[in-house]
């Protein structure tokens, strides 16, 4: 990767143009636009020509790092390998010119597509039926808990505004159940990380509306009393949500559907493969049990709209372009390739774990499922931090694992290798987190001030959230565009 | 490192008062600024508002973490450290010289419910 | 067996299990109680080949008709250069994830920048976010922004000229999230200003949404709503078509408070409604309300100038239930993608997409009134799309459309019908489909 300092804003130049457009050829029209409703001076867009611009972001991407660069074993976040199948598909011609107010009757290959995929859905989670609609985890988290508040209002169960989050989980958890009017009420965790089932007892009653759960939890442990769990909450009338933030150790495995959980979602983008394009767009969508059917929300491609349905929650059905990729990956994986999918991510979890505990405390010292744990170096003389080893990870060529996250330590390095890494990329990485621990004990100032060979090195934090600068401003730039009004019509 | 001034009247949450007459000067520890890291931004109430006793009247943030203020005492903001809005981390350098806000107390008594300096050492040695 | 995205051999398998400290890849899950492991074939087809997938998405796409699209409603037919298309399937774009660290994001981050830049100079606002998900949950993020900014205002005011899923979605969020929501009446296709007055007289409000471009295709004017909206302590969030500001008046300039909409119409293509980038901006004031992630400038070590993601003590991480939202990610690739088009655009290039759009929608327009069977409803200024009352019967006229090839004529609640024209529609294709309404009986 090298440096490389240009916005495209430095590169216009007035008079150069990046666009090629037919002349129009209508006739001038007798009505205009009142200049009231018009802008007084144009945008100040950057002028560059087609080469510069595919020059400049050329050269922006040269200082990225993707799964197709390297290892990027970001614990919670699945970066398994993207099949390229699946951009062919979702860039076909056909695909991409549907207008999705289009009539039902002209568009039944879309509506396959939506039919198929909740299927597969439905097989792989034992859940009854999917919504696709949901945008990305954090919406199906907002949709699924509409439709548990809706589930409890609709039966006139007005009271249950609590929901329960153990106290492991994931920001996302509560914030989503706050946008959604719920009163979360944490639930503490066992130092294994499993939820203290003692502690959830006290908390039941008729105000809840539910629990959220993963599964493995966020250290990568299955919750072994999974089934007493579900018998308490559905025992005080409450339903069950399951993140699906953690599903793919259990691809193959073990399904939700079946361990009593009612309501889920799935991130596409890490389970089924579709990229995370540098953060979206991804996929979320919410699988329901029978009972809980009606209450999918709008708009549905089914064609129907029961009443008890949690409300429209997206312009349209979601993200179409996206939910292709993950069908392709799905037929590509087939009912025989699943099977494997699960152990083999499991396995390579357990085998960096295996590999590395020794220079790495492992509070809970368990068979893990698709992720894990460090609590930062064993040996901390030196004062070598977590920020520290995964900064120097850049330097080797790795990306870093989730750091500081879980909030159960306070060293957390979180590893998830996915099942699309072969032994000696995991030998790889095994040999550089070793060699990092050696470093921080023989050169540590060597260690804290990583990365050395990356195009920026430990960007300033803290002076860019006390004094924001969020946007490009050039005092020439904009007077050159200044008062130009332009010319045609408008 | 936990530095403490004398004179000062402490509340659970880290924040210190100190009182002249019925007005109530209000700023974080140095429990609390160590706690946070550097500090990024104060949001601050403004002047007119009402604070009430173990209710929020604004947050710090660093890059890493945000912490709400707690009011310790009921009363009418009657002005605010604006010195804070371009240089948050005053309140790392010296959290004692750079108060938040001067607040008209309403109930002058609610400061006996706090702690004295030997009393928030005690209670930080638990945190 | 084997397959190509797991490199597993055999061999490699029982040197890991080994080291593992396990006997089996069974071994691995024998924590899961037996009652709950799945035993079960999957109800999935068999594995596909490269070739197999390829033929099933062909399937799909031949039994889908092929229509030139002449509706809007939210989603519009507009031109993608090329060069967009080749930029955003860049592989170091493409298979990232948020640029959690910055040393090795500086692309994402850089172009989230500029992203943010041009969205501020579309809007005429001072700060924006990296994105949202679509148009109307921008919209709803607005409210709950806006209502969030007031601390204890709980009432937004919509306008009913809004798009029907803008109006639906920002009532769904409104509705769970415990806001209560009323709609502003509209006089002649255009918010009613008078309406809006008397219900911000009943107080509480802490935000008012209205369209800069509505339900219509009209061009709203706003002259008067951010004084009556501020006089009364509220916010004022305008919902524009993003493409539209190369010409019209900008929320900034109609002096509101927040900006949202939906990015599709920089370019992104229709694709059944998703993905598409939605926008959310506003006024420095409210920068630390603003939702989602935000990236900013700042220097390294080494004094060179970075970007990196900032502000997040607003975020879920790190406020956890006292977040105003639980957005976590954002449409990234398609801010890539909005970002090159508008790189490509310039400012002529962007102006020139609305001329032509204009001059297609008017002449369309022209020759739909002058069939002798639509009627203009209302007298205001459209841009690109506008609805028409019609003798005839709305279901034969779709379905005449259809059937020639042409999605248009597309009925409204109102029981209007609603044309768009964008700068893909060429006057041939105009003439073509006006002739097929000519000969309907």
């Amino acid at each position: 990767m090298k440096y490389y300092d240009k916005l495209i804003f430095e590169l216009s130049r007035k008079g150069r143009q990046g666009y090629s457009l037919p002349d129009t050829d209508w006739a001038e029209s007798t009505v205009s636009i009142p200049d009231g409703l018009k802008r007084a001076s144009m945008p100040a867009l950057p002028e560059v020509s087609e080469p510069d611009t595919v020059r400049h972001y050329t050269n922006l991407s040269d200082m990225n790092f993707g799964v197709d660069t390297g290892f990027y074993p970001l614990g919670s976040c699945t970066m398994k390998y993207n099949p390229k199948i699946n951009e062919e598909i979702a860039g076909m011609a056909g695909f991409q010119d549907i207008h999705p107010l289009q009539p039902r009757s002209t568009v039944p290959g879309v509506i396959k597509l939506y039919r198929d995929l909740s299927s597969a859905l439905s097989a792989i989670t034992g859940m009854a039926a999917f919504t696709l609609n949901p945008f990305a985890g954090a919406h199906g988290e907002l949709t699924g808990l509409m439709i548990m508040r809706r589930y409890h209002i609709c039966r006139g169960d007005l009271g249950r505004t609590r929901v329960i989050v153990p106290d492991s989980a994931h920001g996302t958890n509560p914030a989503s159940a706050a946008v959604c009017g719920l009163e979360t009420v944490q639930v503490k965790s066992l130092p294994d990380g499993t939820i203290d089932v003692g502690h959830l007892k006290t908390l039941l009653d008729d105000t809840v509306a539910g629990i959220m759960m993963t599964n493995p939890n966020t250290l990568g442990l299955f919750e072994t009393r999974i089934e007493e769990i579900a018998g308490l909450v559905h025992g005080c009338g409450g339903l069950l949500y399951y993140d699906g933030a953690n599903m793919n150790p259990l691809l193959g495995v073990a399904r939700p559907g079946d361990m009593g959980f009612d309501i889920m979602h799935l991130n596409l983008h890490k389970t089924f493969s579709t990229p995370h394009g540098g953060g979206g767009p991804g996929a979320g969508p919410v699988g329901v049990a029978e009972r809980l059917k009606p209450y999918l929300p709008l708009p549905r491609t089914d064609g129907e709209e029961p009443e008890e349905n949690a409300g429209r929650i997206s312009g349209f059905a979601g993200n179409f372009g996206v939910l292709m990729k993950a069908y392709a990956y799905i037929l590509m994986l087939g009912r025989q390739n699943i099977r494997m999918a699960g152990p083999l991510a499991a396995l390579n979890a357990n085998y960096i774990k295996e590999s590395l505990k020794d220079c790495y405390r492992l509070p809970v010292d368990r068979v893990c499922k698709h992720e894990f744990v460090f609590d930062g170096l064993e040996d901390r003389s030196t004062g070598v931090t977590t920020l520290d080893v995964a900064k120097r990870l850049l330097d080797y060529g790795f990306h870093a694992p989730t750091v500081y996250f879980p909030l159960l330590f306070h060293q957390s390095i979180m590893i998830e290798p996915t099942e699309t890494e072969s032994l000696e990329t995991l030998d790889a990485f095994i040999g550089v987190m070793r060699k990092i621990a050696r470093e921080a004990v023989e050169d540590p100032d060597m260690v804290k001030s990583a990365p050395h060979n990356t195009p920026v090195r430990r960007p300033d934090e803290t002076e860019a959230a006390r004094h924001p600068v969020l946007k490009f401003t050039d005092n020439r730039f904009n007077e050159d565009n200044y008062n130009r009004c332009g010319t045609g019509r408008l | 490192m936990n530095r403490t001034l004398a004179g000062l009247h402490y509340s659970e949450s880290h924040e210190w008062v100190r009182t002249e007459g019925n007005i109530a000067i209000i700023g974080i520890t140095d429990f609390a600024q160590h706690a946070l890291g550097n500090l990024s931004y104060v949001d601050m109430p403004e002047v007119d508002d009402e604070v009430t006793a173990g209710e929020e009247f604004g947050a710090v943030e660093s890059v890493k973490a945000a912490n709400d203020l707690y009011s310790p005492v009921t009363g009418k903001v009657l002005e605010i450290n604006s010195e804070l809005e371009d240089a948050p981390e005053r309140l790392n350098v010296d959290p004692y010289a750079n108060w938040i806000i001067k607040v008209e107390m309403s109930d002058p008594s609610e400061i006996d419910g706090l702690m004295d300096e030997a009393a928030y050492i005690a209670f930080c040695e638990k945190e | 067996m084997s397959f190509a995205y797991f490199p597993h051999t055999p061999d490699d398998i029982a040197v890991m299990l080994e080291r593992a400290g396990v006997s089996s890849l069974e071994e691995l899950y024998s924590d899961i109680p037996d009652s709950l492991r799945f035993k079960g074939e999957y109800d999935l087809p068999d594995a596909m080949s490269e070739m197999e997938v390829r033929r099933y998405f062909e399937a799909l796409d031949r039994s889908n008709t092929k229509l030139t699209v002449f509706c809007g409603a939210g989603a519009y037919d507009h031109y993608t250069p090329s060069a967009v298309k080749y930029i955003v399937s860049r592989s170091e774009f493409l298979t990232a994830y948020t640029p959690y660290q910055a040393e090795i994001s500086q692309g994402t981050l850089r172009y989230i920048f500029e992203f943010q830049s041009m969205i501020c100079e579309l809007t005429g606002m001072d700060c924006a976010n990296a994105s949202m998900y679509d148009g109307p949950t921008s919209a709803a993020e607005a409210m709950l922004m806006s209502v969030a900014s007031s601390k204890k205002r709980r009432r937004i005011l919509v306008s009913s000229t809004l798009l029907p899923q803008v109006l639906d979605v920002v009532k769904t969020y409104a509705s769970y999230h415990g806001i209560r929501l009323d709609v502003v009446g509209q006089a002649g296709g255009n918010t009613s200003l008078s309406s809006l007055d008397a219900l911000l007289a009943e107080g509480d409000v802490a935000g008012v949404l209205v369209p800069g471009i509505n339900r219509y295709g009209i061009i709203e004017d706003l002259t008067g709503f951010a004084d009556a909206v501020h006089s009364s302590g509220a916010l004022l969030a305008v919902y524009s078509d993003p493409s539209s500001l190369a010409v019209l008046k900008t929320p900034g300039e109609w002096g509101a408070d927040i900006a949202c909409g939906d990015g599709q119409t920089l370019g992104i293509p229709l694709c059944f409604g998703g993905p598409y980038a939605g926008f959310l901006a506003c006024r420095q004031n409210l920068m630390r309300k603003l939702p989602g992630r935000i990236v900013g400038a700042t220097t390294d070590m080494d004094g060179r100038r970075s970007f990196v993601l900032t502000l997040q003590a607003r975020e879920q991480h790190i406020r956890r239930e006292k977040a105003t939202s639980n957005i976590c990610s954002n449409q990234s690739l398609m801010a890539l993608f909005v970002t090159v088009y508008l790189s490509l655009m310039g400012p002529d290039g962007l102006k020139k997409v609305n001329d032509l759009s204009y001059g297609g929608a008017h002449y369309l327009h022209d020759r739909l009134l002058a069939t002798g069977k639509f009627s203009d409803v209302f007298d205001r200024s459209f841009l690109k799309e506008f609805v028409l009352g019609t003798t005839l019967d709305t279901d034969v006229l779709q379905q005449s459309l259809l059937d020639a090839g042409f999605f248009g004529a597309l009925r409204t609640e109102e029981g209007y019908v609603s044309f768009c024209v964008t700068e893909r529609r060429t006057k041939a294709e105009i003439d073509a489909m006006v002739d097929v309404i000519d000969k309907i009986g």
